[in-house]
């Protein structure tokens, strides 16, 4: 299974006028979302099969300021084996390992070192993480710094003062900058949707993302009061359907933050299927940013194989 | 490799089967053989037919064809239940309708997974929709059981009320017509449809275990011939019914003339309406939600799909490719979103309708989605290439099929929308607040939902306009439905002795006079060239009047239709119009007692004193009888509006000609309808003399017509008129049986009443009843959130 981390998306016109036909009304994305939990399961083999999807999607992350070069080993070791070897090899799965390993980037040549030989990619945020508010010319250095140190993907946050403000063409401008600075990488744009105003604000940002040239976009840094959820999620989906409709660029799709449970993992998965079809259903597309998600669902997989339910230290942790 | 590690490739969602052992037990434990339920217990049933489980093809059960002798012995548990069914009290009521919400959520699982079996709908729509629904009515009832007394003042139980309901939500339609019933404090037999009727026989083992007291509930199952039976048996006091138009009518025929009570909530060609301004996407989501929820098979299902112009293309493209996704197969499994059509009949019919739709030049489009081998299924269908001429844009599908044209302006959305018999409900999609307010107060429809679609809630009523019925099931305007106002008298037996021919002209007229007709604002001829005499008390001839006819019927619904604005005009201005006419009243009150006298022979002081208040009474109520807002479950609010019937015929009473005459005109007018009046024969010279009032009163012409001549004759040429929205009947038995026969043309709502009894008298002769006769409720939805 090989890890994608290479540009798909490039750097298209700004189209205002675009921005201007968004329309999304709330009460008929969260009514989407409601019933589509009752419409849509998967059980047994095929929840397993689901799960183990889930796990090469998960962008295993650590974003804390008491990181350290041991923590991060840690989490190194967790991405190359990220299930027990008996359930692993019991599910023909030893081959699988998870989408990425996240890192601040003082810590991009630690991870880069600790997956050599791997293919795991190691993914830095940069740009002024969490909140994109050091200056520009800053948030690009650290972008291009992330990108020379050895990340292959680079998670940047947008100034989101800019979509408040709907100046547009400023934040248009920024995401090409770091667009630019980060080189072949494979840019992923947060824009933390829990600070924007309203779902067409989070909608029209996510297309200037996409105009500008990411390759993914994603809900949340993990640091704002609202992380990711369903709503959110389908809000973005859609300008992802309606870009790629235009464009015929697939762009990515990155929830974070607050994903723990497999049920909420497989919740996306479904999501996704139903609102862009299987072919945004890898790792390639997809991408989870999340921690404890992992050992969630090597607890589930374990149940799945034993009928008996696990524990937590049964598990490894990263 | 492990089989999860293939589907870890493949990402098919697999089988997810709900487990219906529990439901096959229970159908088991009746040896697969079902009765009737009456007084309390299990009656056997002598003949049987059989169920199918849609899904396979399968019977499933063999069900009670229920006899004369079964609905009689039904009827008779339900009258007898009726007396000690009151006499439990309000709160002994509401014990009861509590308990049973407890029941019906004890047993959530049993009902859904039988609903599915018996139906074919989706187990994820009848354990997630369906049942909740159920559940929420139940305990929204016994609420009103708590609070009748001081809620409903001035009214009554009916007694014993017949229940009709469809296959398409068995156990729903059984709970909208049971809860109120009971909460009301009537009795109730019930008649399942013959395709649905197991989730019906299980809750009458609910209802034993609710402490249901015997005979309160009765359910007798059977086909048409027993529905018949129950709607003509002359101890059922009211009868309810859901279901066809077609059947719709013949109940209403059946129960003509009967002083029974009667709702119909009949079907519907709703309008599922998309501006340029939607959110597109979460419209296509409405429109899943609207046409292949159950199948189709829901009677105010979005059928018709208005596409404004400039979108229609994305959209329809847009819309092919959420339809790839749809699931249909096996309604059990929990990720089918479309199961099976619930007869073979049904599907040969909705086959039907798209042979005619391409026959009539119409393409249809479904996606590859397999459908099982066995079993009754179709596709999700879009249908194109249509225009309101053809017929999948008029008639009822029943079924999983979208007929979709396009409009270019929101007025021309509205006459699309609004170009149909039916109207049930209806959809608009748009982000500006203005337009969709603005075209949602202009469809004929009893719900309307904005940016959503298929919502209901206990609380808010849900019921339709014109052709899909009449009465209105769920919140206060569905509990009208079981409670009788003490101002509905019913008709008069006897008919009045027919006024003295006057014989002798009275050679003291001065100036020979005949009156005309009044329609449109102006007095005309009437069409037919004959006039006729009206006498005085003593049988002398004072005067001539028009002898109206159909033409002049015709001419007069014209005219009240042309005066539509006045049922928009602000309730401020129709009150002053009002006051106005009341002032103009009083100015010549010496002139209609005279008047009165000369016909009657007695004093007409009162008659005209009475008659000034009556107009301020209603003009008083103009701007009082309101609305009210719901706000049920989730971030939404509903606006309930009482609307105008339209335009109504009035048949006033023969006695009390002037104060009869305003006291039905006036509470129409005050709520905004328009009205053909066909006053007293014998008091007719008081309805001509009443031209000039209006004339100087500022009413709008074509407000108030008013046609003399035959009460019986003109009030059947009403009756027939499709284009009357309304008529009341103030008259004797055999007229307003006539008129009641009459009505299904167009289905129009009609009220028959005493018109014998002392208008004089406030107590009677005027209120609350006469306001909501005059309106019919449209419930609009409107949800919210930034």
């Amino acid at each position: 299974m090989k890890n994608l981390s290479s540009r798909v998306n490039s750097t298209s016109p700004l189209d205002l006028d675009w921005l201007g036909h968004v329309r999304v009304n709330r009460s008929a994305i969260e009514r989407r979302c409601s019933s589509l939990a009752g419409r849509r399961t998967v059980k047994k083999e095929w929840q397993a099969a689901w799960l183990l999807r889930a796990m090469t999607c998960i962008d295993l992350t650590t974003l804390d300021g008491a990181d350290t070069v041991g923590n991060v080993q840690r989490l190194c070791a967790k991405a190359r084996m990220p299930l027990r070897s008996d359930i692993a090899t019991a599910l023909s799965a030893t081959d699988l390992k998870v989408g990425a390993v996240c890192v601040y980037p003082a810590l991009v040549t630690h991870a880069v070192s600790a997956l050599e030989g791997s293919d795991i990619p190691v993914a830095s945020v940069a740009a002024g993480f969490p909140d994109g508010l050091t200056p520009l010319q800053t948030r690009i250095d650290e972008v291009r710094g992330a990108h020379e140190a050895g990340a292959t993907e680079i998670d940047i946050v947008i100034r989101r003062g800019l979509a408040l403000t709907e100046d547009w063409t400023r934040l248009y401008d920024e995401i090409c900058a770091f667009r630019e600075a980060a080189g072949d990488a494979h840019l992923k744009t947060i824009l933390g949707t829990g600070n924007l105003a309203s779902f067409s604000n989070i909608a029209k940002a996510s297309l200037v993302a996409m105009m500008a040239g990411a390759d993914f976009i994603k809900t949340s840094t993990g640091k704002e009061g609202v992380n990711a959820n369903l709503p959110v999620s389908l809000v973005m989906l859609r300008a992802i359907r309606d870009f790629y409709n235009t464009t015929g660029t697939r762009v990515g799709f990155k929830p974070a933050g607050g994903i723990r449970k497999s049920k909420d993992a497989i919740a996306y998965l479904v999501l996704i299927q139903e609102e862009l079809g299987k072919d945004w259903l890898s790792s390639q597309f997809f991408r989870l940013g999340a921690s404890g998600l992992l050992g969630d669902i090597s607890r589930q997989l374990e149940f799945f194989l034993t009928g008996e339910y696990s524990a937590s230290h049964r598990h490894a942790i990263g | 490799m492990s089989r999860v590690r293939e589907l870890f490739e493949t990402m098919e969602y697999g089988p997810a089967p709900e487990d219906a052992s529990l439901a096959k037990q229970w159908i088991d434990s009746y040896d697969g053989s079902f009765g009737h339920w009456i007084d309390g217990q299990r009656s056997q049933a002598g003949q049987h037919f059989d169920s199918i489980n849609p899904a396979t093809g399968k019977k499933l059960a063999a069900i009670g064809q229920g006899l004369d002798s079964d609905i009689n012995a039904a009827v008779s548990a339900a009258r007898n239940a009726l007396k000690p069914w009151q006499e439990l009290g309000s709160n002994g009521r509401a014990r009861c309708l509590y308990g049973l919400a407890r029941q019906v959520q004890k047993h959530a699982r049993m009902l859904a997974v039988l609903e599915t079996l018996d139906n074919g709908k989706p187990l994820r729509e009848t354990r997630d929709v369906d049942v909740p629904l159920v559940a929420r009515h139940f305990y929204h009832h016994a609420g009103w059981a708590s609070v009748l007394d001081s809620e409903m003042p001035n009214t009554s139980a009916y007694g014993v009320i017949g229940q009709i309901i469809p296959w398409n939500f068995p156990l729903l339609m059984l709970a909208w017509k049971v809860a109120p019933a009971l909460a009301a404090g009537n009795t109730v037999v019930l008649k399942p449809a013959e395709d649905t009727s197991l989730s019906a026989l299980y809750f009458a083992e609910l209802t034993q275990n609710a402490g249901l007291p015997s005979g309160v509930f009765n359910l007798v199952t059977g086909a048409g011939e027993t529905g018949r039976t129950l709607a003509s048996h002359s101890d059922v006091d009211k009868i309810a019914f859901t279901g066809s138009t077609q059947v719709g009518r013949e109940i209403r025929r059946l129960t003509a003339g009967t002083d029974k009570g009667l709702t119909l909530e009949l079907g519907g060609k709703s309008p599922f309406l998309v501006f340029a301004d939607a959110d597109v996407d979460s419209a296509i989501e409405g429109v899943v939600d609207g046409i292949w929820f159950n199948q189709g098979q829901v009677c105010c299902a979005g059928s018709r799909l208005l596409v404004q112009e400039s979108i229609s293309e994305a959209f329809l493209s847009k819309l092919k490719q959420r339809m790839k996704t749809l699931r249909v197969g096996n309604p059990l499994d929990k990720t089918t979103d479309m199961g099976a059509i619930v007869s073979q009949d049904q599907l040969k019919n909705i086959q039907s309708y798209i042979d005619g739709a391409k026959n009539e030049g119409a393409s249809c489009w479904h996606p590859d989605t397999p459908l099982p081998e066995s079993g009754w299924y179709f596709h999700p269908t879009l249908v194109t290439d249509v225009f309101p001429a053809h017929t999948i844009m008029t008639e009822e599908v029943f079924g999983p099929v979208l007929a979709a044209m396009t409009f270019r302006t929101h007025k021309e959305a509205i006459e699309i929308a609004n170009n149909t018999r039916y109207g049930l409900a209806a959809s608009i999609w748009s982000e500006n607040v203005n337009l969709s307010l603005d075209v949602a107060s202009k469809l004929k429809a009893g719900v309307v939902w904005i940016n959503s679609t298929n919502e209901f809630d206990a609380a808010s009523g849900f019921g339709g306009y014109r052709e899909s019925g009449f009465g209105r099931e769920g919140g206060r305007e569905g509990l009208w439905a079981y409670r009788k106002s003490l101002l509905d008298i019913p008709p008069d037996d006897q008919s009045p002795a027919s006024a003295v021919a006057p014989a002798v002209p009275n050679p003291t007229s001065a100036l020979d006079k005949t009156s005309k007709l009044y329609i449109g604002g102006r007095q005309v001829r009437p069409d037919s060239g004959y006039s006729r005499a009206v006498a005085a008390f003593d049988g002398s001839l004072i005067g001539m009047v028009g002898e109206g006819n159909r033409k002049d019927i015709r001419n007069a619904v014209e005219a009240a239709h042309s005066a539509s604005k006045w049922g928009s005009a602000s309730a401020h201005h129709r009150a002053q119009v009002l006051y106005f006419l009341a002032e103009n009243l009083e100015v010549r009150s010496d002139e209609f007692s005279q008047r009165l006298e000369m016909l009657t022979g007695a004093n007409g002081d009162l008659q005209v004193k009475e008659s000034i208040n009556r107009l301020f009474f209603y003009a008083g109520w103009c701007d009082k009888y309101e609305g009210a807002v719901h706000q049920p479950p989730l971030g939404r609010v509903v606006f309930a509006v009482p609307e105008p019937v339209g335009v109504m015929g009035l048949i006033c009473p023969e006695r009390d000609s002037l104060l009869g005459l305003i006291s039905l005109i006036a509470p129409a007018i005050a709520l905004g309808n328009t009205v053909i009046t066909i006053p007293s024969e014998s008091g007719a010279l008081v309805a001509t003399d009443f031209y000039q009032i209006l004339e100087t009163s500022d009413i709008p012409e074509g407000v108030v017509n008013i046609i003399t001549g035959s009460r019986p004759n003109l009030a059947s040429e009403l009756a027939r008129h499709n284009d009357v929205d309304g008529l009341w009947c103030a008259g004797h038995r055999a007229m307003t049986t006539e008129v009641e026969r009459l009505s299904v043309g167009n289905l129009k709502q009609t009220w028959a009443l005493s018109g014998d009894r002392n208008w004089l008298d406030s107590n009677v002769g005027q209120g609350i009843e006469f306001l909501r006769r005059a309106t019919q409720v449209k419930n609009v939805w409107v949800p919210y959130g930034e």
